[in-house]
């Protein structure tokens, strides 16, 4: 007997899932693009058509969108790169140096991962304060008072120590995909390289960062997702400031929407939505291919 | 051999300063959530002199953080119920039944996991619904935000459930309903566990969503309450660090105890071949 499909595995038991997605999710970002061409407002309830305003404002030289922008390509960029240096190199030490005790340090690695975001950015407001925080005052401690800053409030400081807080938090969960990447390259290259008298360098550089490429892109198609979409960690340590120097596409993006300025701030959500739609593509198609390797 | 003895220290000393600096703030909460408010006061990584158990007690009756707890606790649950079961049942359904249109329809969910949420048409569809500043509409939000990567996980996982054990139980006479709940629920334990946990974690850490669906204090959940109370007792570092550690206690205990589904969860789909 052949097993129907259509009867045992019924369309109606996708619809729960299909329907909050395409209500909360896919019919709010439609219709966006839609209200971006208009001056919608929360302080009228009349909506006009402008055509390209809200564009022509983000794209105009005296408005500062174009800094949230290049904050936001700063910020993602630098903590892809930290981010995955960092936690290759952790992942290397864990499963190279120490193989006993490694699943203890990776749990306790692992532990800013989980934490709220928020509680995150507060607690090391606190640790960055200039007078009493524990950076500084630990930096005068051991005689490296002149590396203390006034990491926040600093303009030319600021967005560096938000990446700095957020790679601290962000490392653990790359380290872990990549431990799992660096565990399924087969042993007997490296044991044809030690026969070879290849040293650790030249392992890392012909054996595991060619055979971590796959795994290397996903962590880093992970990063940029989450570096564009950046709001917490930011609002929480700096709220943008000081000035503008640390406001992101988000932080814009709420301030567009708690001044009321809801046309405009959904044209900018607008256009993270038509790059990421872009580059959703391509990231199905990675995970795609991830599947079917399977 | 020394050589190699004395590169194995380095490394766990290395390992160790890793995970120092990974749990050293977590300790500054800890130690500074138990002092009087003048040695908190710098914030530092001394230990308290007295143990001020009482700043807890002060800081859930000023915090209200009783409601706000229970708000969290509430949201996390009842969404992650809700997510986890309907994408369970989508990728059921998605995986098993193959058809283009499925195939289509995986992939249109699972782009969900890439998409930006527009706060402001979502704000719309929030009014009309007439779920803006409910705990319901708070609930269905954090459900409909944790189906693309549930959808996902879960999909990759059903390949290791072999369908013969669909053959055999319609053949008995199951139905779609008995086959799922009955066969298939229990064999998905694994992957279940693993995204019901990161979806809870995920709505008990998650700010932005209450930030700008719930302007009535009665239902924030813990994440904008502990922003509000920093923003009113900021100098109070001890009561601060109280309210973090209440914060963030909830999650350390799910941590612990489901860290193998966690960590499996994470690298699920990341590393596949």
């Amino acid at each position: 007997m052949r097993v129907r499909s259509k009867l045992n595995y019924p369309l109606y038991f996708i619809l729960p899932a299909l329907v909050l997605y395409l209500i909360f999710s896919i019919i709010p970002s439609l219709s966006g693009i839609f209200y971006s061409f208009t001056n919608w407002s929360s302080y009228s309830t009349k909506v006009d058509f402008v055509g390209l305003e809200n564009f022509k404002t983000i794209f105009s030289a005296s408005e500062n969108y174009l800094l949230f922008i290049k904050n936001t390509f700063i910020f993602t960029i630098i903590t892809i790169i930290a981010k995955t240096v960092i936690g290759l190199a952790l992942a290397l030490l864990l499963t190279e140096g120490t193989k006993r005790l490694a699943y203890f340090y990776r749990m306790l690695i692992y532990i800013p991962v989980i934490l709220p975001a928020i509680a995150v950015g507060l607690i090391f407001k606190s640790i960055l304060n200039p007078s009493t925080g524990l950076l500084n005052t630990s930096l005068s401690a051991v005689g490296l008072g002149v590396l203390a800053q006034k990491w926040l409030t600093n303009p030319h400081i600021a967005l560096y120590s938000v990446i700095g807080v957020d790679t601290w938090q962000g490392v653990g969960y790359i380290m872990v995909i990549l431990i799992a990447g660096l565990q399924s390259i087969p042993r007997e290259y490296y044991e044809v390289a030690d026969v070879d008298g290849a040293g650790f360098w030249a392992k890392l550089i012909h054996i595991t960062l060619p055979m971590m490429m796959p795994t290397i892109t996903i962590v880093t198609v992970l990063n940029l997702l989450y570096g564009l979409k950046v709001f917490d960690i930011v609002y929480a340590l700096t709220n943008g400031g000081p000035g503008f120097a640390t406001d992101v596409i988000y932080t814009a993006v709420f301030q567009a929407f708690s001044q009321g300025q809801w046309g405009l701030g959904t044209a900018f959500s607008s256009l993270l939505f038509v790059f990421m739609s872009v580059l959703g593509y391509f990231v199905i198609r990675l995970m795609d291919r991830g599947q079917v390797r399977d | 051999m020394l050589a190699k003895r004395s590169r194995q220290v380095g490394a766990h000393l290395l390992a160790i300063l890793a995970c120092l600096i990974s749990i050293i703030p977590f300790y500054l909460i800890v130690t500074n959530s138990l002092k009087s408010l003048s040695e908190a006061s710098s914030m530092s990584a001394a230990l308290p002199s007295i143990w001020h158990i009482e700043n807890f007690v002060n800081v859930i009756s000023a915090g209200k953080l009783g409601p706000s707890f229970l708000n969290s606790l509430f949201y996390a649950t009842a969404s992650t119920i809700i997510g986890t079961l309907s994408a369970a049942m989508a990728a059921f359904v998605l995986s098993r039944n193959r058809s283009r249109f499925n195939r289509f329809l995986y992939f249109f969910i699972i782009l969900g996991i890439a998409l930006p949420t527009n706060y402001f048409t979502l704000t719309k569809v929030m009014q009309i619904t007439q779920l803006i500043n409910t705990r319901t509409g708070m609930i269905i939000l954090f459900a409909a935000g944790q189906i693309p990567f549930g959808v996902f996980l879960i999909y990759g996982f059903l390949d290791t459930v072999p369908k013969e054990l669909d053959e055999a139980a319609i053949i008995d006479g199951c139905g779609p309903f008995q086959l799922f709940f009955n066969i298939i629920v229990p064999l998905m334990m694994p992957v279940l566990i693993t995204d019901a946990v990161l979806s809870f974690l995920g709505v008990w850490g998650n700010f932005i969503m209450p930030l700008y669906y719930l302007n009535n204090t009665a239902n924030w959940p813990m994440t904008l309450s502990v922003y509000d109370f920093f923003n009113m007792y900021h100098m109070n570092w001890n009561l601060f660090s109280a309210d973090v550690l209440m914060t963030v206690l909830p999650v350390i205990l799910v941590y612990f105890a489901a860290q193998r589904y966690i960590l499996s969860g994470m690298t699920a789909g990341a590393v596949k071949g």
